[in-house]
C-alpha cells in the first residue's frame, strides 16, 4: 500500500509540474525569446537575434501611447486607492456579525464579468443615457449630452470595474491590523493623523501595494474597456499589444510591448516584497532608526 | 457622528458598484427598443434571447468549457496543493514559481503567450486550446484555496490516522480528502465563474469554430446598446451571484 | 529621589458609572489614587478593572461621574493629551519599528529634540536592560524582552501615572516572579504612581501598596495587602484572596472588649471581633488554613474549646502539609483545611487517613462576619 501511495504521490507531482511547465513557463519563455527575434513573413518569427524590437518601442507614437496608458492607469489607481481605503477601513472595522455580508457585496462585483460591467457604464454614459437624463432632470444641462468616447469615460469604466480589486486586498490588510497598536499610539501622545501616518499606513502598506498592482496592471491590459468606452480614438497599451498580434501580425513588437507590462509588474512585486518585509513582525535586521531620523526637531 | 458618516460613505460606494448593473437589469424588462425611458414591462427580450440559436450555442459552449475547466482545474489544483503542502521534492520550486507567475502575470500577457505557443505548435485555436488555457488560468485559484484549508487543520490528525494503522493513501482518502472537500468545491465554483467570465485570455486562444458567450457579448457590445444584451447581462449577473453565494456558504461552513 | 507615597490623590474617580449599551460595567465608583503609590485593581475577568484602567487612560469616557487628574476634570481629554501612559496586555509593540523607534515613539510625537530623545531612549533601555537589543524588531524578541520594551516605551515619557494592564499574563511562572520584583523596584526608583490590573491575588499582594478588590463592577474593599488578607470585608473578598475555611456560628452574647460568646458549629467558644453583633445573630467565622491547629485526640483531651473530626486526606506541599479534616456530624460535617509547617525531625504532623483529631485556631485570628454579608 505504501508503495502504491508513493506512486500516487509521484504521479501527482509529475502531472502537475508538467502541466505548469508546458502551459505556463514554456509560453512565457517563448514570449520573452520572441522579443529578441526578427519578424518573419511566413511564420511570424525568424531565428535572427535583434534588439530592434525594443528600439522600435522608442517610436514617438508608441511613447505617446505608453504615456497615455500609464497616465490613465495611474489616475485610476490613485482614485481607487483614495476611495477604496476609507471604504475598506470602515468595512474592516464594522460589526463582526455584519462584516461577512458587507464583504460579500464587494466580492460579487469582483467576480462579475467585466465586459458586462463595462457595458453597464455605456448605458449610464451614452447620449440620452441615465447620467444625461439625471442631469437634465436636475436642470444642470438643457440638452442630452454624451460622456462616451472621452478619456473620462475610460477612467470611469476602469474605476468601476477595478474598484473591488483595490478594496479586497486593502480589506485583508486592515482587518489583520492589531487595533491595540492604534490605542498604544494614542496612549503615547500621537494625534489621529500621526497614528495613521506612523502606524496604520506602514502596517497596511502590503495591502496598498497589492491593491495598486491589481488595479494598475489590468488598467494597462484590459483593451476592451478603452475600445468600448473610448472608441477608436483611444489607443492604449492593451489595444496596441492586441493589434500587433491580431492586425499588424508583428509578434516581436507586440511581445516587446507586453514585456513592458511584465517589467512594470516585476517592479511592483519588488516594492510589495519590500513593504511586506518592512511591516513584517519578524523583519530581518533593522532599517536603522527610521523614526528617529525623520521625526524630532 | 463619525459612525453616521461612515455608513453613508459605505452605502454610496455600494451604490456606485450596484446601481449601473441594477439599471441594466431593470432595462432588460423595458419594452422600449432604443430609448432609455420606461415604456412598460416585457419578458420579450428574454424570449428573443433564448430564441437566438447562435447565442444559445455560444452559451452551451461556455458552460461546457466552464464545467470541464473547473473540474480538471479542481483536480489538478488539489493535487498541486497537496504535494506542495505535504512533500519536499525536486521541482517544488518550479511548481511554486509557476503558480506564482500564474497568479500575478497580467491576463493579456498570459493570453498572447498562449496564443504564440499554440500557433508555434500548430494547434488549431478552438475548443481544446480554450480548455487548456482555462484550466491553466483556474488552477492556481483552486491550489490557493485548498492550501489555505490544509494550513488550517492540525497536522497531528494525519499522524494520528497513521498511528492507528492507516496507510498514506487511506489517510488521504478518509482523513485529508473529506477535510479539504469544501475548499475543493469552493475552488471549483470560483473556477467555473472565472472561466465563464474570462474575456482577455479567451479573446486570444479561441477560434471561429468554437464561439463562447463573453466573446459574443464583446462583439455585440461593440456594435452598440441593444435590449437583448441587457437581458443577457442580467442572466449572467444572476448566475454569478448564485455561484458566489454558494462558494461563500461552502467556505463559511469550513470555518466551523 | 523618590518621593514617598502621600495621601494626596493624584488621580480620582468620583461617582463613575459606565454602561455599554444597556449593561452596567461600572457602578458608582469612588476611588482616590495617591501620588507615588503602587495600586492594584484585583478581580476576576469581567469585574470592571480593565474598564477603570481604560477610563484612566482615556480610551473610555465614563457615562456619569468625574475623572480628575491633579484636581482637574479630564473626562473629555483624549488619551493622546493625557500625561498618563499604559503598558498594554500582550505589549502592543509596533512590529514595523525597531526597539529604539518603539521607545522613541512618544517622544517623537511630542516633538522632542533629537539629541535629547536619543539620550532618553538610551536611558530607558538601560533601565530595563535592553540597550543591547535596541536595533531588533519586536518579532525577534522573547516575551519577557518585549515586556521590558513595553515598559520602557511607557516610562520614557515621564508620565504622571503609569497604567499596567495584566502585563505578565503571557509570561511563564518563573519569569513572572522575576518581573514582579523588577517592576516593584522600578516603581520605587521612579517614584511614579503605578496602577496595576491583575486577576492574580498573589501578584497583587507581592507588589502593591494598596489593593482594590472588585466584583461585578463595584469596589468591594480597598486596603493594604495585609488588611485585605487578614480582615476581608466580605466572604467574597475572603474567598477571592486565598483559601479560607468558613464555619457557621450564632452569637449568644457580647462579653465586652470586642469579645463575644458564640456557638461555633455547636461548640461554645469565645470570638474576637471589632464588628457589633446583637445577641442571636447568625455569623460566619472565617479562618485561613494556616490559622488552624490540628491535635491528636489520643494525646488526651484539650482544655480549650475545639471541634472534633477525622483526617480525610493529607497533601504534602514541601514546606507545609495540608490536612483536610472532615468534622463530625455534630459539628456540622464540613471539611476544613489546615496548613501545618513541615518539620522533618518531627513526626507529629504525619497523620493517617481516618485518624481522630481536634481542630482549634490561634486565638484572635478569626474574622467574624454577618451571615448575610456575601
Amino acid at each position: 500500500m505504501q508503495k502504491i501511495s508513493s506512486r500516487f504521490v509521484r504521479t501527482s507531482i509529475v502531472v502537475v509540474t508538467l502541466w505548469l511547465s508546458i502551459f505556463v513557463l514554456a509560453p512565457q519563455a517563448m514570449l520573452l525569446i520572441a522579443t529578441f527575434l526578427e519578424r518573419g513573413q511566413q511564420d511570424f518569427l525568424t531565428t535572427t537575434f535583434t534588439l530592434g524590437n525594443y528600439v522600435r518601442l522608442f517610436d514617438p507614437v508608441f511613447l505617446l501611447i505608453f504615456w497615455e496608458s500609464f497616465r490613465l492607469a495611474g489616475i485610476t489607481t490613485l482614485v481607487c486607492l483614495l476611495f477604496g481605503y476609507p471604504f475598506a477601513y470602515i468595512l474592516a472595522t464594522s460589526r463582526r456579525t455584519l462584516r461577512p455580508w458587507l464583504l460579500l457585496l464587494v466580492i460579487i462585483p469582483f467576480w462579475t464579468n467585466s465586459l458586462i460591467r463595462t457595458y453597464a457604464m455605456v448605458i449610464i454614459l451614452k447620449s440620452g443615457g441615465v447620467l444625461s437624463n439625471v442631469l437634465l432632470w436636475l436642470g444642470l444641462i438643457d440638452q442630452p449630452i454624451s460622456l462616451m468616447y472621452t478619456d473620462f469615460a475610460i477612467f470611469i469604466g476602469f474605476s468601476y470595474t477595478l474598484l473591488p480589486f483595490m478594496i479586497l486586498p486593502l480589506f485583508a490588510a486592515i482587518e489583520k491590523l492589531d487595533m491595540r497598536l492604534l490605542d498604544a499610539s494614542k496612549d503615547l501622545g500621537a494625534t489621529a493623523f500621526q497614528t495613521f501616518r506612523h502606524v496604520t499606513l506602514p502596517l497596511t502598506m502590503p495591502g496598498i501595494v497589492a491593491g495598486c498592482m491589481l488595479v494598475f496592471l489590468p488598467a494597462l491590459g484590459m483593451f476592451y474597456v478603452p475600445e468600448i468606452l473610448g472608441g477608436s480614438r483611444f489607443m492604449l497599451l492593451g489595444n496596441y499589444i492586441t493589434n500587433q498580434f491580431l492586425m499588424a501580425r508583428d509578434w516581436p513588437l507586440g511581445a516587446a510591448a507586453s514585456t513592458i507590462l511584465t517589467a512594470t509588474l516585476i517592479m511592483m512585486i519588488l516594492v510589495y516584497l519590500r513593504s511586506v518585509r518592512a511591516s513584517a513582525r519578524s523583519g530581518e535586521g533593522a532599517l536603522e532608526g527610521e523614526l528617529l531620523s525623520t521625526e524630532g526637531a | 457622528m463619525m459612525k453616521r458618516l461612515s455608513s453613508i460613505y459605505l452605502w454610496l460606494v455600494y451604490a456606485f458598484l450596484y446601481v449601473p448593473i441594477g439599471i441594466v437589469m431593470v432595462y432588460s424588462f423595458n419594452s422600449a427598443r432604443f430609448a432609455t425611458n420606461w415604456r412598460g414591462f416585457t419578458w420579450g427580450w428574454y424570449a428573443k434571447l433564448f430564441a437566438n440559436r447562435q447565442l444559445m450555442d455560444a452559451a452551451l459552449n461556455t458552460l461546457t468549457v466552464a464545467t470541464l475547466a473547473a473540474t480538471l482545474a479542481a483536480a489538478l489544483g488539489t493535487l498541486a496543493a497537496l504535494v506542495l503542502h505535504r512533500y519536499r521534492f525536486r521541482g517544488r520550486k518550479v511548481l511554486h514559481g509557476s503558480i506564482f507567475v500564474l497568479t500575478v502575470s497580467p491576463d493579456i500577457v498570459m493570453g498572447i503567450a498562449m496564443l504564440m505557443f499554440f500557433i508555434a505548435l500548430r494547434i488549431d485555436l478552438g475548443f481544446l486550446t480554450l480548455l487548456i488555457a482555462h484550466i491553466t488560468l483556474c488552477l492556481p485559484f483552486v491550489a490557493v484555496t485548498v492550501l489555505a484549508r490544509l494550513a488550517e487543520f492540525d497536522e497531528n490528525i494525519v499522524e494520528a490516522a497513521k498511528d492507528l494503522g492507516a496507510t498514506e493513501s487511506r489517510a488521504f482518502r478518509h482523513i485529508i480528502l473529506p477535510l479539504i472537500m469544501p475548499a475543493v468545491a469552493a475552488g471549483w465554483l470560483l473556477s467555473f465563474t472565472l472561466s465563464m467570465d474570462d474575456v482577455l485570455i479567451s479573446f486570444f486562444v479561441s477560434g471561429p469554430s468554437f464561439e463562447i458567450l463573453p466573446l459574443k457579448i464583446y462583439s455585440m457590445v461593440r456594435l452598440g446598446v441593444k435590449p437583448d444584451i441587457n437581458a443577457l447581462s442580467a442572466v449572467m449577473f444572476t448566475l454569478t451571484v448564485v455561484l458566489v453565494l454558494t462558494a461563500h456558504a461552502l467556505t463559511k461552513a469550513r470555518r466551523k | 529621589m523618590a518621593p514617598m507615597a502621600t495621601t494626596d490623590p493624584i488621580f480620582e474617580l468620583r461617582g463613575v458609572c459606565k454602561y455599554f449599551d444597556d449593561t452596567c460595567a461600572l457602578s458608582n465608583i469612588d476611588l482616590a489614587i495617591r501620588n507615588g503609590e503602587f495600586l492594584t485593581l484585583l478581580g476576576p475577568s469581567g469585574c470592571g478593572k480593565t474598564t477603570i484602567l481604560r477610563i484612566l487612560s482615556g480610551f473610555e469616557t465614563p457615562s456619569t461621574g468625574e475623572v480628575r487628574l491633579n484636581d482637574t476634570v479630564i473626562n473629555d481629554v483624549p488619551p493622546e493629551k493625557r500625561k498618563v501612559n499604559t503598558v498594554f496586555q500582550n505589549y502592543a509593540l509596533f512590529p514595523h519599528m525597531t526597539v529604539r523607534d518603539n521607545v522613541g515613539f512618544g517622544l517623537a510625537m511630542a516633538g522632542t529634540e533629537k539629541g535629547e530623545m536619543a539620550r532618553r531612549v538610551r536611558e530607558a533601555l538601560t533601565m530595563v536592560h535592553m540597550e543591547h537589543l535596541a536595533d531588533r524588531r519586536p518579532g525577534q524578541l522573547s516575551g519577557g524582552q518585549q515586556q521590558r520594551v513595553g515598559i520602557a516605551r511607557a516610562v520614557v515619557n515621564n508620565p504622571l501615572v503609569l497604567l499596567l494592564d495584566e502585563p505578565f499574563s503571557a509570561l511563564d511562572f518563573k519569569l513572572r516572579k522575576a518581573m514582579q520584583l523588577e517592576i516593584k523596584q522600578l516603581q520605587r526608583s521612579l517614584g511614579i504612581t503605578f496602577v496595576f490590573v491583575t486577576h492574580d491575588q498573589e501578584e497583587a499582594f507581592a507588589m502593591s501598596d494598596r489593593v482594590v478588590v472588585m466584583n461585578e463592577g463595584q469596589i468591594v474593599q480597598v486596603g493594604t495587602p495585609k488588611e485585605i488578607y487578614e480582615e476581608p470585608a466580605s466572604l467574597y473578598v475572603a474567598r477571592f484572596v486565598g483559601d479560607i475555611n468558613i464555619l457557621d456560628a450564632t452569637v449568644r452574647n457580647a462579653t465586652g472588649d470586642g469579645m463575644y460568646r458564640a456557638e461555633v458549629e455547636g461548640v461554645t467558644m469565645a470570638l474576637h471581633s471589632k464588628r457589633r453583633f446583637s445577641d442571636g445573630t447568625e455569623v460566619k467565622v472565617l479562618l485561613r488554613p494556616e490559622d488552624l491547629r490540628v491535635h491528636r485526640v489520643a494525646e488526651g483531651m484539650l482544655d480549650e474549646p475545639h471541634l472534633l473530626g477525622r483526617i480525610a486526606q493529607t497533601v504534602y506541599k514541601g514546606a507545609t502539609v495540608d490536612l483536610y479534616v472532615q468534622l463530625d456530624d455534630a459539628h456540622g460535617g464540613k471539611t476544613v483545611m489546615a496548613s501545618e509547617f513541615f518539620n522533618e525531625d518531627d513526626e507529629e504532623i504525619i497523620y493517617d487517613a481516618g485518624e481522630r483529631v481536634a481542630v482549634t485556631w490561634v486565638d484572635g485570628w478569626e474574622v467574624v462576619l454577618h451571615a448575610e454579608d456575601q
